[in-house]
């Protein structure tokens, strides 16, 4: 993985958020690009803009690279996938490459209303099916830890918070941080400043292998 | 000095336009569009560009061109919808040309996303003789909308430029001419009156063989661009445009040795030199394009034309999808069906995922909806009530049509309240259409307020002047809300912020003769109901302008909350109004209302417990 990622080698890497409108998935899949950009790759995004946005199913193509590609990831090729929402990370899968990452928020949220057709919605069992399919999950309460550090609303910065203390972007967390003081609007800075540091407390506590093996090159 | 950005496609043509010199830009909000105006707006203050929100397409275009006449460089924006109501003066303006330069910014949505249509505008090129350029990349996007300017101005007439979903709503690092853009050239030569600005079937006479050369002088210029490239030297050629020409280079690493790719950037007239250069030595073509086969015919027909021994694989003979948006696994699967009816041994491969599509567990469907806290579910709702109501004192039943916009969405589970919906303004017109039809049913049209002004006006005369007996619902939300919260001529506010004069719209339906008109605020579901019995009860065309505001732009109220020991878990707020805000948790009998309630209270008045009330927490 970390050859991979290294400039030289044509590197490329692909990520995918998804979730549902509102969740700020857009606000995530930007400050990416920027940051990758910052990191001298260039980038590519799809974002879900218009209808879907209405509490919908959304998700966020970010493509890094050294060369431009079509901002839809194909499927298997997700290097990476941040899941704001249980169901949705598990309805995005098949984009993830075998041996992909995930950062899953555990937080759900139950469909508007329940069409006679849908099947009913059971969080646990599918956290439970991407703990079995996805080996080393990150799996989280991103919104509750959002909502400690003052707003549910920062869960998407949290979670990149944690992806880049465990190594998963290919950039720094201070690549982030940096697009983070230049994106956030001055007024909701500090909260999400707070929900992003929090969550790489909280990462750090968990996950015993911060800077170990999962790390990839970030010298960029 | 250059400098590279970050832009979403509709960003990277705003400053393309920016720095073309762009004096005038007009444009009616259209997904997946609606960010070049607003990008330009930005800048407008800055760099002296009159910018303004159209009350519709039409409107937008014949205002640009009225710039463009007196030399003034201009755009319109517009979704490929959105050109269809364009498309009368546009007909006639490829006819009388253009002085200083005008670009229309068409974007296409295949899949579609957010659209009523998947027509595809580079035909629609084809059928207007208009030039139409079809970018890959917000980077292309921006150097193809410098171009549309130039090739407006050199030859005279308006250009289109073409995006699709991916580009418009694609972001990229962009390189720019200036880091941050520059005050633009104010001056225009000014109207000159010559005849040739005003259409006569002589005149048409007259243009008409200047407007069908131009085509072959454009194919022509076309044919030496380099936004038309040719790479790799393999037997099989390949002819791609837009965002698809991307798919088959991803789709075909590793296999370049077999494939020589023809890039198309100006897409219309079609760079015939260039493709015939192309051609040469290749016996076997795949065409990959989304939405109609246009480069596929244009292919065939020089084929034909040329006579040259060509099979062509495409949309035509089936190897490619003829609908829908387009991938790089479509993509794969496409080539390969092409490689093994070759007798090709080669097969691509597709990644191999984590989990497979089939492997997934059932998952919850999840549509948009309306938001938690729209009135316009307030005002669904009243109907539902006012109609069941008038069936059981009358046995009359009721047909909504609805339009477009965020109301739409009044046609999902649990609303259920759109019976018809066609494209902007048809509600009405429809309503008075299934009236003389189905004169024994009552007939409500719901339009929103931006919808109202952009087409809704005429079909409101039309009801008048022909004696429709039907009710108009006017969901006024304060914005053109779908699209992202852009004012129109009810706010009293233009694209740059400017104070205009706001446009009632109960005077207007008054102004155009009906004798109901009522207005009632969104917040009390009880009156909403008895207006809109009170409306559809009246004999004669009737209006209701139903008063609230988007709460997109709302201040929140308070939160409200279920009282576990009242609620009596009979689920009537969930089954009645398909709130996103209420939800009933996995395994429990009681539902919970979520931190997306904004406080519009519609559930505490529809509760039967009384159970629902004002938690005290502000959102």
């Amino acid at each position: 993985m970390k050859g991979e990622l290294r400039k030289s080698e044509g590197m490329k890497y692909d990520i995918l958020i998804a979730g549902v409108g509102g969740q700020g998935v857009v606000l995530a899949s930007r400050m990416l690009a920027l940051a990758a950009m910052k990191a001298g790759f260039r980038v590519s995004t799809a974002e879900t803009i218009g209808m879907s946005q209405r509490e919908g199913s959304v998700s966020s193509h970010i493509r890094i690279g050294e060369e431009i590609s079509g901002s839809l990831i194909p499927a298997g090729k997700a290097d990476l996938l941040i899941g704001l929402e249980p169901s949705e990370t598990v309805r995005n899968l098949p984009f993830l490459k075998k041996g992909g990452k995930i950062i899953v928020n555990s937080h759900s949220i139950p469909p508007a209303s329940k069409p006679p057709e849908s099947p009913e919605y059971d969080p646990a069992a599918l956290l439970s099916f991407l703990k079995t399919h996805v080996p080393g999950l990150l799996c989280l309460d991103f919104t509750q830890l959002a909502e400690d550090a003052g707003t549910y609303r920062a869960a998407n910065v949290a979670m990149l918070g944690a992806a880049a203390a465990t190594g998963m972007l290919p950039f720094s967390k201070e690549i982030i941080l940096a697009v983070l003081e230049t994106e956030i609007p001055e007024k909701h800075r500090t909260v999400n400043r707070t929900a992003f540091e929090e969550a790489i407390e909280k990462i750090k506590l968990i996950s015993g292998h911060l800077n170990g093996e999962q790390k990839v090159n970030s010298n960029v | 000095m250059t400098e590279k950005k970050l832009l979403m496609g509709n960003e990277a043509i705003a400053l393309g336009a920016i720095e073309a010199g762009v004096q005038v830009v007009t444009g009616y909000p259209g997904t997946p569009s609606t960010e070049a105006l607003e990008t330009v707006a930005r800048y407008a203050d800055r760099c002296g560009i009159y910018t303004e929100w159209s009350s519709n397409e039409k409107v937008a275009l014949e205002t640009a061109a009225g710039a463009a006449y007196s030399g003034a460089k201009s755009l319109v924006t517009m979704k490929q919808v959105g050109l269809n109501v364009a498309s009368d003066p546009l007909m006639s303006l490829t006819y009388i040309g253009v002085k200083g330069s005008l670009v229309l910014l068409v974007a296409d949505d295949p899949g579609p996303h957010s659209s009523q249509t998947e027509q595809d505008t580079r035909v629609f090129g084809h059928f207007a003789n208009i030039p139409v350029l079809d970018p890959a990349t917000p980077q292309e996007a921006y150097e193809l909308t410098k171009l549309a300017f130039d090739l407006s101005h050199e030859f005279e007439v308006p250009v289109i430029l073409r995006t699709t979903t991916r580009v418009s709503h694609s972001c990229g690092d962009v390189e720019v001419a200036a880091p941050e853009p520059a005050a633009v050239e104010a001056s225009c030569e000014g109207f000159t009156k010559d005849r040739r600005w005003t259409i006569f079937p002589r005149l048409t006479a007259e243009r008409h063989p200047w407007l069908e050369n131009l085509q072959a002088q454009l194919s022509e210029r076309f044919s030496g661009l380099p936004y038309n490239s040719i790479s790799g030297s393999g037997k099989i050629g390949i002819i791609s445009s837009g965002v698809s020409a991307l798919y088959v280079k991803e789709a075909i690493k590793g296999f370049e040795e077999l494939f020589t790719l023809f890039r198309i950037g100006t897409v219309h007239p079609f760079p015939e030199k260039a493709a015939l250069s192309f051609l040469k030595g290749i016996e076997k073509l795949i065409v990959v394009e989304e939405l109609d086969p246009y480069l596929e015919e244009q292919v065939l027909q020089l084929i034909g034309k040329a006579h040259l021994p060509v099979d062509v694989y495409g949309k035509k003979n089936g190897f490619f999808p003829v609908s829908g948006e387009y991938n790089v696994d479509i993509v794969i699967d496409c080539i390969n069906r092409v490689l093994s009816d070759l007798g090709i041994n080669s097969c691509i491969s597709h990644a191999s995922p984590a989990v497979l599509r089939e492997e997934l567990p059932p998952l919850p469907v999840r549509a948009p909806t309306l938001c938690a806290g729209c009135m316009h579910r307030t005002v669904f709702y009243a109907f539902k009530q006012a109609a069941k109501q008038l069936k059981k004192d009358t046995q009359v039943e009721t047909i909504f049509s609805g339009d477009i916009g965020c109301y739409t969405l009044g046609n999902a589970y649990p609303l259920n309240m759109v019976d018809t919906c066609l494209c902007m303004g048809a509600g009405v017109s429809i309503a008075g259409g299934l009236f003389r039809t189905n004169p024994e049913v009552k007939q409500v049209a719901f339009i929103g307020d931006s919808t109202f002004f952009h087409s809704g006006i005429p079909a409101v005369i039309n009801a008048v002047y022909n004696g429709a007996d039907i009710t108009l619902a006017v969901l006024d939300n304060r914005t053109t809300a779908m699209t992202g919260q852009q004012p129109h001529p009810g706010i009293g506010v233009t694209a740059l912020g400017n104070h205009s004069k706001a446009i009632d719209i109960a005077s207007v339906i008054r102004s155009c003769g009906l004798d109901f008109v009522k207005t009632v605020e969104t917040g009390r579901l009880a009156s909403c109901v008895e207006v809109a019995k009170e409306a559809m009860e009246f004999k004669g065309p009737s209006a209701v302008v139903f008063k609230g505001k988007c709460v997109g732009i709302a201040k929140s109220g308070t939160r409200f909350a279920i009282d576990s020991e009242s609620c009596t878990g009979c689920g009537f707020c969930i089954k009645q109004l398909g709130c996103p805000a209420i939800f009933l948790p996995a395994g429990e009998d009681r539902p919970l209302i979520q931190d997306n309630c904004s406080g519009c209270g519609l559930c505490a008045q529809v509760c039967p417990s009384g159970a629902i009330r004002e938690s005290g927490v502000k959102k």
